[in-house]
């Protein structure tokens, strides 16, 4: 491959981490504060998704929506975190794999009601629109240009949050002993609502993000979910830095997997999972084992 | 001769920057209680992990008679006869008495991992398994739910769990913790007990227990060795009483 | 309860349950059937979850390997023979299940839940991307297996009833080898590690090798669930390998209390029939059964068993 095409995929696959990896923090983080496992991940990234095609044709505005979506996505997870996660608090992974499984199907069959099954296409914003030349042969897409750096931006906040203020310490700590920072009772209802909730909010947010990229389908949730957890066991559970390595090589490993060997390409990321697990059974970043 | 039934040579244990377990060299020997005291934080726990195969050393070597098992899990060293107590009794609670000895016994037979129930290995198996209980005294109760036992009780199962292996080495790990009054006496004489036919390391806060039975006394403080020996010279070395026994009355 | 009560009563379902073919129509008895086989399902993933204390989101794959391995093995226009298929399928699934077991095994709580859920997943893509078994369209069996002795068919599948008795039969089989198993040393090592992880290390027990042959145990009994439930159906598509699959399976295990042999098998009867009921009653049903599972964890952490066993407290024997 020349250097033109290998400069694109590299792009493509840096792009495509970053929004795994917007993704990926939210799980990290719900599971690192508050110990929870939550399947329904990946339905709210493809719930955010339909709404934002929902919201742009209402609007006719992509950014009413990216706004609009994100904070339904948190209210809704205000609202799921009083009504059913807290619950969970404590209680055993098989109660909260089962949980979140109930509740993958209850918003499947919310978004079946509310948007019926259609494959759906989002306009991106009309300035981001087009392309720009690398070579005379290729170009690359302004937009996913535009993700990247939006992520960044978003990579950039979250990692501010954690280094430097009060709430981030706590998931610094609860990352690394996640017992230690529950029995010192550095948790309230409040904050844990808050992390329940902006977990909810960057997964959709990735949703709304990736709509105009490609199709909005129904099964958009599944594959982001598995994709999403490969990438926090790889990074290490509670580590957000863990989760942007992780995200990152996945990413690099599924678009070079695409080009280079297309037929093993779905198997090539769970290939680099079992070889990082073989060398450290707790992920990269994540809490050695004694 | 002494009998060194295990001997740890300049044995650490760092956590990041924290060394827990600093060149730390004991020995063990048969027939002798060797009791490891100090203060809180001084690495005592962190010694028995290393020794039990609960945690892996970063520096130093652990040798089991002639045999370097430093870098055997702790599965290998319970087949090849290290028993261990835990600060935190470690029991298997929703089993019966009876059952939870059982299981230490079958592991140490001759198919612990075997899909058919063979009836006349159950026999043997049985048979060693109430004697342990017997000697702890827990042998009129068998069949109740071992969760329900009193702490204290529990203390003794776990202990009934570690002899029915018959190990050659034993780690206490503060046996006597939350038991006080006639129950500690009677777990103090029973550990003294122990040491016929194996090497036992004692790790406790009850001084009195500890002048009662060990034969050979380690002081740590700060994961390093501060004094080891017979109990009556530590007990008079400036050191030791300057770091740990020095506001305590020592009879 | 007690285990004499337990057993006189699962001896009368399985009575009660062998006699079904002779009133029950045809889909009653195919319904049946389906739900027989999602009972080995579960009954074989409750030995990993419910006596080895390991969750794992992964069983569909072995599930479907197995459909699939008859499914490729099966000519086009003849019968496959049952006697090389069956155990092919076995083999493949028991195979898959010592690489994921293998690989899984070395982490711990909820990593071992992500990574069994990739694996699946994996299996899963491979199978819906690739085309040499149909891709996303699945796969048909068009003639049921045979089972050829001295010339004559001595198992014919294509009986409804035939194939009913034999899947009863394998269930009653399937009850027996688990409750053997987890009566054996090597079950009460799998219950240990199960109470006590370290403290079962710490006796000499082989943590990793007692769950690693659990789950291939496990994984080669979905694999029999797997095998026949493609054959009732003829048909096999990526789905059956999906998380979707291991979930469902999983929720049988957890609404049949996760502490006994036989307790799985009536969860699948719970859950199917469950799902029976509200697929007539809206075409929204999976909200509905979302909304029960998710009330049912909330209100029940034991099952449905454990309102039994709230009533009567288990012997502890040994």
């Amino acid at each position: 491959m020349d250097l033109a095409t290998f400069a694109v995929q590299l792009l493509n696959g840096v792009q495509y981490g970053l929004v795994l990896f917007l993704v990926a923090s939210g799980l990290t983080l719900v599971f690192g504060i508050l110990g929870v496992i939550n399947l329904a991940h990946g339905a709210f990234y493809m719930l955010g998704a339909y709404v934002a095609y929902w919201l742009t044709l209402k609007t006719g505005s992509f950014f009413a929506a990216i706004i609009g979506g994100v904070a339904i996505a948190f209210v809704a997870g205000l609202l799921l975190e009083s009504l059913f996660i807290k619950r969970l608090y404590g209680r055993d992974h098989l109660a909260q794999v089962l949980l979140s499984y109930g509740l993958i199907l209850v918003l499947d069959e919310v978004r079946q009601i509310l948007f019926g099954k259609d494959v759906h296409s989002v306009a991106a914003p009309e300035f981001l629109r087009g392309s720009f030349r690398l070579t005379d042969n290729l170009s690359y897409q302004n937009y996913r240009l535009a993700i990247c750096l939006f992520c960044l931006a978003v990579a950039a906040v979250v990692f501010f949050v954690i280094a430097k203020t009060r709430v981030g310490m706590i998931v610094r700590a609860a990352a690394e002993n996640r017992d230690m920072t529950r029995a010192l009772g550095i948790r309230s209802d409040r904050v844990n609502r808050l992390v329940f909730a902006t977990g909810i909010a960057l997964a959709a947010l990735g949703g709304i993000v990736v709509a105009p990229l490609s199709t909005v389908y129904p099964g958009m949730g599944d594959q982001m979910l598995i994709l999403s957890f490969v990438v926090v066991v790889l990074g290490g559970i509670g580590s957000v830095a863990g989760a942007a390595i992780g995200a990152l090589l996945i990413g690099l490993a599924d678009t070079f997997g695409q080009v280079l060997i297309p037929s093993a390409a779905s198997i090539s990321i769970y290939v680099v999972m079992a070889a990082v697990l073989l060398w450290r059974p707790n992920g990269i970043l994540g809490a050695r084992d004694l | 001769m002494t009998d060194v039934a295990l001997r740890t040579t300049a044995l650490s244990k760092r956590f990041g920057g924290l060394a827990a377990v600093n060149d730390v060299s004991v020995e063990l020997v048969t027939g002798e209680i060797h009791a490891v005291i100090g203060p809180n934080g001084a690495g005592k726990t962190t010694l028995v992990n290393l020794l039990s195969g609960d945690l892996k050393p970063t520096g130093g070597t652990i040798m089991l008679g002639e045999r370097d098992v430093t870098r055997l899990g702790a599965e290998k060293r319970g087949l090849l006869g290290i028993g261990r107590s835990y600060q935190k009794t470690m029991i298997f609670p929703d089993a019966s008495v009876f059952e939870n000895v059982r299981l230490a016994v079958q592991a140490h037979g001759a198919a612990p991992l075997s899909f058919m129930r063979r009836a006349a290995g159950e026999t043997a198996l049985r048979e060693r398994a109430m004697l342990a209980l017997v000697k702890v005294g827990l042998g009129d109760r068998p069949r109740e739910r071992a969760g329900a036992l009193s702490h204290g009780e529990q203390r003794q199962l776990e202990i009934a769990m570690v002899i029915a292996t018959d190990p050659k080495v034993a780690l206490l790990d503060e046996p006597l913790a939350g038991i006080s009054g006639a129950d500690s006496r009677a777990m103090t004489a029973f550990i003294g007990q122990l040491r016929t036919g194996r090497a036992v390391l004692l790790v406790e806060h009850d001084m009195d227990a500890v002048f009662a039975v060990a034969d050979r006394l380690t002081v740590m403080a700060d994961g390093r060795v501060i004094a080891s020996g017979l109990p009556d010279e530590v007990r008079r070395h400036p050191a030791v009483r300057a770091a740990y026994l020095g506001a305590e009355t020592v009879a | 309860m007690h285990p004499v009560v337990a057993r006189a009563s699962l001896i009368i379902l399985l009575a009660a349950a062998a006699a079904l073919p002779l009133i029950a129509p045809t889909y009653y008895l195919q319904f049946g059937t389906k739900v027989l086989t999602l009972g080995i399902l579960a009954m074989a993933l409750n030995l990993v979850v419910g006596f080895g204390g390991l969750i794992s989101i992964c069983h569909g794959a072995f599930f479907g390997l197995a459909g699939y391995a008859l499914a490729l093995a099966a000519p086009k226009y003849e019968a496959a023979s049952l006697w090389l298929t069956l155990p092919l399928a076995v083999g493949v699934a028991a195979t898959a299940a010592l690489a994921i077991g293998a690989l899984s095994l070395r982490t711990r709580g909820i990593y071992f839940i992500m990574v069994t859920l990739a694996f699946g997943e994996m299996l899963f893509y491979l199978f819906h991307d690739n085309k040499f078994a149909g891709g996303s369209d699945g796969t048909f069996i068009n003639i049921k297996p045979e089972a050829m002795l001295f010339g004559v068919n001595v198992i014919d599948l294509d009986k409804a009833r035939v194939f009913y008795w034999v899947v009863l039969a394998l269930v009653a089989l399937t009850i027996l080898i688990l409750y053997l198993l987890t009566r054996s040393p090597f079950g009460r090592a799998l219950t240990a590690s199960r109470d006590n992880e370290r403290r079962a290390r710490s006796l000499g027990f082989s943590v990793y090798r007692v769950r690693l042959t659990a789950f291939v145990i496990s994984g080669a009994l979905a694999g029999v669930a797997g095998y026949f439930a493609a054959a009732q159906f003829g048909f096999v598509a990526p789905q059956m390998l999906g998380w979707h699959q291991s979930a469902i399976a999983l929720v049988m295990v957890v609404l049949g209390g996760q502490r006994g042999v036989a307790g799985p098998l009536i969860g699948a009867v719970v859950v199917m029939g469950l799902e029976e009921y509200l697929k007539g009653l809206t075409e929204h049903w999976k909200l509905a059964e979302g909304l029960i599972i998710i009330a049912v964890v909330l209100a029940i952490p034991g099952g449905v068993q454990s309102l039994i066993a709230r009533i009567a407290p288990e012997r502890h024997d040994d």
